[in-house]
C-alpha cells in the first residue's frame, strides 16, 4: 500500500523498511508456535523411532558393528558380501519377491473384489460379511490356528481329511517338507491380508456418487464391468492408491507367519524371507552393520515398488 | 439356511442398474466360498477351546465340538495358578501395554494431525510427506537402530519399549489428518472469535468431532499391541505378555493342546468384539483415507 502512494523515486527506501525475509520467516514461525507445540510429542516419537533410525541404518550399513566395539567403517563390503557371497540371502530374496509378486497383487485384487461384491449387499449383511473377511487380520496374531490344520500328525485337519478319504495313507509333514512350506505360507499370508485396505475400499465404494452411476447408464454403460472400469475405479483412485501402499508394504515384510508356522530358521531356509534374514543377523548373530545393509536393501525395495505402483495407479480408468 | 436367503435378498437385484442375475449369483457364490475360507480357521479355534481332550485327539479329526466343555479354561487357570508368574499377571501386562499404547497414540496422533489438517505453516507439508513416505516401509527396516536407541535410553526390559514407539505409528496420524480435514473451518473460526486458544480448540472442538477416527486408530493399534509378545525387548518373566504366555503353553506339546486353544480364544475374541462395536465408525473414517495425487 505504501509503495503505491509514494513517488517513483522512493521504492528503494520503502524496500529497506520492509522486514527482511528472515524476519518474515521468524514471524511466521512464531505465529505457528502453537502448532509446533501440538505436534511435538508425536513428532518426537516418530523421528526417534522411525525417521532417524532409517538414516542411522543407512550409515551403519557401511560399517562392521557388533554392539560391543565402536563401529568400524568397511565401505561397501557388507553390500558386496550380501549380494555376491550370501547364498541364504539369495533364497530369502527369492522368497520375498515371490511373496511380493503373489500375495501383493492377489491380496490387493481380493481386497477390492470382495469389497466390491459386499458393497452390493444390504447394510446388515454387508456389516456381517465385512466382519468375516476382516476378522483374521485383527485376531491378534492367532495364525498358529493354521498349525492345527497343517499339523504333521494324523490329528491335523488336512492330514485327517486326506487319510480318511484315502487320498493318502500316511500323514504328510506339511510344515517341515521343503516344497510345501512356501505355498502354505503364501496361503496363510493371503488369509491375513484383508486388512486396512479392505476397509478403505468398502468405505470408498460407499461414497461413490449415485448420480454418476445413473448418468453412466444413460450414456450407454451396459453392464457392471463397464460401470466398474469407467465409474467405480476412477472414483476410488485415492483409496486404491492408499490400499496399494498398505498391501505392498505388508507383502514385502512377511516374517511373523513364517517364524510361527515354519520355524526359525525353517527347513533348508524354505520359508526364509529378507526380514527373517535381517532378524537372524540382527538379533542372533549381532552383526549389526550387515543387518543394516539388509534393512537398507529392503527399504529401497519397498519404497521403489510403492512409488512405481503409485505412478501406475494414476492411470486407472484413463 | 436363513442366512443364505438373507444374503441373497441382500442383493436387491431388481432395483439396481446394469446387473444380470447370473453374474450376481456367481459373485455371491465366490463370496460365500471365500467367506468360508476366511471364517473356518477362526471357527476351528473356537471349537477347539471347548473340546474335551478325547475329542481333540480323535481320528479322523472333527471340526466341530460334540460335547462342549469349559474344562480347558479351568485347566488353564489351575495350570497358571501353580506357575511362578500367575496368568493374571500376563493379562495385566497385556492390558496395560495395549491401553496405554492405544490411548497415548490417539492423543499424540490427533494433536499432531490437527495443525497438519487445518493450517499451513513452515514445514507442515514436508512433515506430512515424510509421514506418508513412512507408510511405504515396515518396522522391520528400523528394527536394528531401534534396538540401540532402546538400550541407550535404558528402556530394554521395560514396557516403555513396546508402548512408546507405538505412539508414533504413522498410519494413525495419516488417517486422523485426512479425517480432520472435513471439519468445517467456520467452526474453528467461531471458536477463535470467542477467544479460545489453539489447545482449547483442539480439545473441545476438534476432538469431539473426530470420535469415529479415535475408534479407527484404536482398531488398528489395538490388535498389534494386544498380539505383541514383547519382541526382543522384554526379558523378565513378570513383564511378559499374554501372547508370550500362550507361546509357552503351546510349546508344552500335546497335553496342552486344549489349554492352548483356550488362550487362543481369549486372545482373538477381544479385538474382534471391539471391531463389531466400532465397525460403522471405522468405515466412516476410512472414506477419507484416500491418498491425494
Amino acid at each position: 500500500m505504501q509503495a503505491e502512494t509514494s513517488r517513483p523515486t522512493v521504492p528503494n527506501l520503502v524496500q529497506t523498511n520492509k522486514p527482511s525475509r528472515f524476519a518474515l520467516r521468524w514471524k511466521e514461525l512464531k505465529r505457528s508456535k502453537h502448532y509446533y507445540i501440538l505436534m511435538s510429542p508425536y513428532m518426537l516419537v516418530f523421528f526417534t523411532f522411525t525417521v532417524i533410525p532409517v538414516a542411522f541404518s543407512l550409515l551403519l550399513s557401511f560399517t562392521y558393528f557388533n554392539m560391543l566395539e565402536f563401529p568400524r567403517f568397511v565401505g561397501l563390503q557388507n553390500y558386496s558380501r550380501l549380494l555376491l557371497d550370501d547364498d541364504v540371502f539369495m533364497i530369502a530374496l527369492k522368497n520375498t519377491l515371490l511373496f511380493a509378486l503373489i500375495t501383493g497383487p492377489v491380496s490387493y485384487v481380493a481386497c477390492f473384489l470382495f469389497a466390491w461384491i459386499i458393497n452390493e449387499l444390504s447394510p446388515k449383511v454387508r456389516a456381517f460379511m465385512t466382519l468375516v473377511f476382516y476378522a483374521p487380520s485383527i485376531a491378534g496374531n492367532v495364525y498358529f490356528i493354521w498349525l492345527i490344520v497343517f499339523s504333521g500328525d494324523r490329528y491335523g485337519y488336512l492330514n485327517g481329511f486326506l487319510m480318511k478319504y484315502g487320498f493318502k495313507l500316511e500323514p504328510i509333514l506339511w510344515l517341515t517338507t521343503e516344497k510345501y512350506i512356501l505355498p502354505i505360507l503364501i496361503l496363510v499370508q493371503l488369509w491375513l491380508s484383508l486388512g486396512t485396505s479392505f476397509l478403505a475400499f468398502i468405505a470408498g465404494l460407499q461414497t461413490i456418487d449415485k448420480s454418476l452411476v445413473e448418468a453412466g447408464a444413460m450414456d450407454g454403460i451396459k453392464n457392471r464391468w463397464q460401470e466398474l472400469w469407467y465409474i467405480t475405479l476412477p472414483s476410488m483412485r485415492p483409496q486404491l492408491m492408499f490400499g496399494a501402499v498398505m498391501q505392498i508394504t505388508a507383502s514385502f515384510a512377511v516374517a511373523d507367519v513364517s517364524i510361527a508356522l515354519a520355524g526359525f530358521p525353517s527347513v533348508n531356509y524354505a520359508g526364509h524371507t529378507i526380514v527373517t534374514h535381517l532378524l537372524d543377523y540382527g538379533t542372533i548373530r549381532f552383526e549389526m552393520g550387515y543387518a543394516s545393509a539388509i534393512a537398507t536393501v529392503l527399504f529401497f525395495m519397498m519404497i521403489g515398488t510403492n512409488i512405481m505402483t503409485q505412478k501406475l495407479l494414476r492411470r486407472v480408468g484413463e | 439356511m436363513t442366512l443364505g436367503v438373507k444374503v441373497l435378498s441382500g442383493f436387491r437385484l431388481s432395483r439396481k442398474l446394469n446387473r444380470s442375475l447370473t453374474v450376481s449369483l456367481m459373485l455371491f457364490l465366490l463370496l460365500a466360498v471365500f467367506g468360508c475360507f476366511m471364517a473356518l480357521p477362526l471357527l476351528f479355534a473356537v471349537n477347539n477351546a471347548f473340546k474335551p481332550l478325547d475329542e481333540l485327539f480323535v481320528f479322523p479329526p472333527r471340526l466341530f465340538v460334540n460335547n462342549p466343555t469349559t474344562d480347558n479354561f479351568y485347566d488353564l487357570f489351575a495350570l497358571m495358578g501353580n506357575s511362578w508368574v500367575p496368568l493374571s499377571r500376563y493379562i495385566a501386562n497385556t492390558l496395560f501395554i495395549t491401553i496405554a499404547g492405544t490411548v497415548g497414540h490417539i492423543l499424540f496422533a490427533s494433536a499432531a494431525a490437527y495443525p497438519l489438517a487445518k493450517y499451513r505453516f513452515p514445514g507442515s507439508k514436508v512433515l506430512f510427506n515424510i509421514v506418508v513416505l513412512s507408510l511405504m516401509f515396515s518396522g522391520a527396516v528400523t528394527s536394528i537402530p531401534n534396538y540401540m536407541v532402546m538400550s541407550w535410553l535404558g528402556w530394554i526390559n521395560t514396557h516403555a519399549s513396546i508402548i512408546v514407539p507405538s505412539l508414533g505409528f504413522s498410519l494413525g496420524l495419516f488417517l486422523m489428518k485426512q479425517f480432520m480435514e472435513q471439519i468445517p473451518d467456520a467452526l474453528l473460526e467461531a471458536a477463535k472469535i470467542d477467544g479460545a486458544n489453539e489447545y482449547r480448540i483442539y480439545w473441545t472442538i476438534v476432538m469431539p468431532n473426530v470420535k469415529p477416527a479415535w475408534l479407527t486408530l484404536m482398531i488398528l493399534q489395538f490388535p498389534i499391541l494386544w498380539g505383541s509378545d514383547g519382541g526382543n525387548f522384554i526379558y523378565s518373566e513378570n513383564l511378559k505378555t499374554l501372547h508370550y504366555a500362550l507361546g509357552q503353553i503351546t510349546q508344552g506339546g500335546i497335553a496342552r493342546a486344549g489349554v492352548g486353544a483356550a488362550v487362543a480364544l481369549m486372545l482373538m475374541i477381544v479385538p474382534i468384539a471391539l471391531f463389531i462395536v466400532s465397525q460403522s465408525s471405522v468405515i466412516q473414517t476410512m472414506t477419507t483415507s484416500g491418498m491425494k495425487e
